[in-house]
């Protein structure tokens, strides 16, 4: 297991390999579809969110409001993070994102941005809400609540040692890629 | 609030928040299955500690608590009028409390107003039997699973599938290729050979009813289900599609007849986070039976 922390600095991030099991600590803020396309056709992030040297996590929460305010987050895995490949690049070139957590890995452009510009892809284990929960100590804030709806707002999640695998690097390789030409072969050996 | 309402909240709270032991025991054999300390075995540890950490929290095993859909038995003269307004009144409760994500969208205004509530959610299937038992299916489905779902039509010239088992089976396999580990995987397919489009789908979901130790009593699909579960879980897919020996946890197919110019193959993808259960009621709408 590699310990990565807030600043997630392009030294750290050009590290890891493929394959490496990390956890992470620091400042995360989610977003997935109605914030990329929001992002890819031109919308800015509001005051008080920064992906420089940042971690986007797809991701669509529950969150309960507590009395005094706050939020508490009860539930908290990956979702697919396919549907963004049409803007991850970009998001990663323009906001400086050095690491993307979500399920499912992601296609050519978004590993391609990785490779240029220092960023990995960390698999989270999708569907594992509660474990992941409870690696969000804070709900720091929300943002684009009322424009997005909860699941679809921007989260500033404070978590510690929330576990993930590098699943594409910065050096060009992705698992994704190499486990469908794996399977590919295999069934074509079975049909 | 209504017997049959509390009746209903208890039946989500525990849909969304345990797994039905014949599915988390297929996932405790599938991590003995896997090489210790793979990243295959890894995920799937972390997968038993989330079973266990939502059950114990009454919280949601997946934060998608996805498309809500009853299937209820019911006997002839059964009001389903006041079913229906009652469960839609028990979802808006079980989300208040947690037990659901606010997770359903107005398709035109993209508005999602906190209740699960609206057009077409949740979705009732009522089927009128017999007999004087209530009894109340739920499934919670998430949308990754459901995105990597797949209809396909025979023949298929790209996959030289034609108009028989072996072409089904091209089919399905195709879909476990092509899914890879964007439905949750290890995942359950539920399968309906024919039909039209919508019957398709709808039956391939309709399998997913069935506990994953039963087995099909019709030979030739017994035969098809055991060979796709085998033959997906040789293709090193794994978990997450992380690479590893368990792809599938589990196969379950029907048949619906077909008009001669269509043969669809319809594949609904259940994750690993298979989020169902049932009851029966009794007459005053008390839960007397879990059926999972």
């Amino acid at each position: 297991m590699i310990k990565l922390s807030f600043p997630f600095t392009e030294e750290k991030i050009r590290a890891l390999k493929v394959g490496d099991e990390v956890l992470i600590s620091g400042t995360v803020f989610t977003g997935r579809d109605a914030v990329h396309k929001y992002l890819h056709e031109g919308g800015t992030l509001p005051d008080g969110v920064s992906f420089k040297d940042g971690i986007i996590y797809h991701c669509g929460p529950v969150m309960m409001k507590q009395d005094d305010g706050s939020y508490k987050c009860t539930a908290a895995g990956p979702t697919t993070s396919i549907r963004e490949e049409p803007y991850q690049w970009q998001v990663i070139r323009d906001f400086g994102l050095r690491g993307v957590i979500g399920k499912g890995g992601m296609g050519p452009k978004t590993q391609a941005a990785c490779k240029e510009y220092g960023c990995v892809y960390l698999h989270g284990i999708g569907g594992a809400a509660q474990v992941l929960a409870e690696c969000i100590k804070k709900v720091n804030n929300v943002y684009f609540l009322e424009k997005f709806g909860s699941p679809e707002a921007i989260w500033e999640l404070a978590v510690v040692d929330f576990p993930a695998v590098v699943t594409i690097d910065s050096h060009g390789r992705s698992l994704h890629e190499e486990v469908f030409a794996q399977s590919q072969a295999a069934l074509a050996a079975r049909i | 609030m209504s017997q049959l309402q509390d009746s209903l909240v208890e039946l989500i709270r525990r849909t969304s928040a345990e797994i039905p032991d014949d599915v988390h025991k297929v996932i405790l054999a599938s991590l003995e299955n896997e090489k210790q300390g793979s990243l295959a075995a890894n995920a799937l540890k972390i997968v038993d500690q989330n079973i266990a950490l939502a059950k114990n929290k009454s919280q949601p095993i997946c934060q998608d608590t996805g498309s809500i859909l009853f299937y209820v038995d019911v006997p002839v003269g059964y009001d389903q009028i006041t079913f229906a307004e009652t469960a839609r009144e028990a979802v808006k409760l079980a989300t208040r409390k947690g037990y659901l994500r606010q997770n359903s969208v107005d398709s035109l205004t993209g508005k999602n107003d906190g209740t699960n509530c609206g057009p077409g959610a949740p979705a009732f299937h009522f089927h009128q039997h017999r007999s004087a038992e209530v009894s109340v299916k739920l499934v919670l489905k998430g949308g990754g699973c459901e995105n990597v779902g797949a209809q396909y039509s025979l023949p298929d010239d790209a996959l030289h599938a034609n108009r028989d088992l072996d072409g089904c089976r091209k089919a399905i396999l195709d879909a476990v290729l092509q899914a890879q580990g964007k439905g949750c995987g290890p995942g359950v397919l539920g399968i309906c050979i024919g039909g039209d489009r919508a019957t398709g789908y709808e039956l391939s979901k309709t399998q997913l009813l069935r506990k994953l130790d039963d087995r099909n009593p019709e030979p030739k699909l017994d035969a098809l289900e055991q060979d796709i579960l085998k033959t997906a879980n040789e293709l090193g897919i794994g978990p997450m599609g992380f690479g590893g020996k368990t792809t599938l946890l589990g196969v379950k197919i029907c048949v619906a007849n077909r008009v001669p110019a269509s043969y669809f193959v319809s594949i609904s993808y259940m994750c690993w986070a298979y989020r169902r259960q049932g009851v029966t009621l009794d007459l005053a709408s008390n839960i007397e039976k879990w059926l999972y």
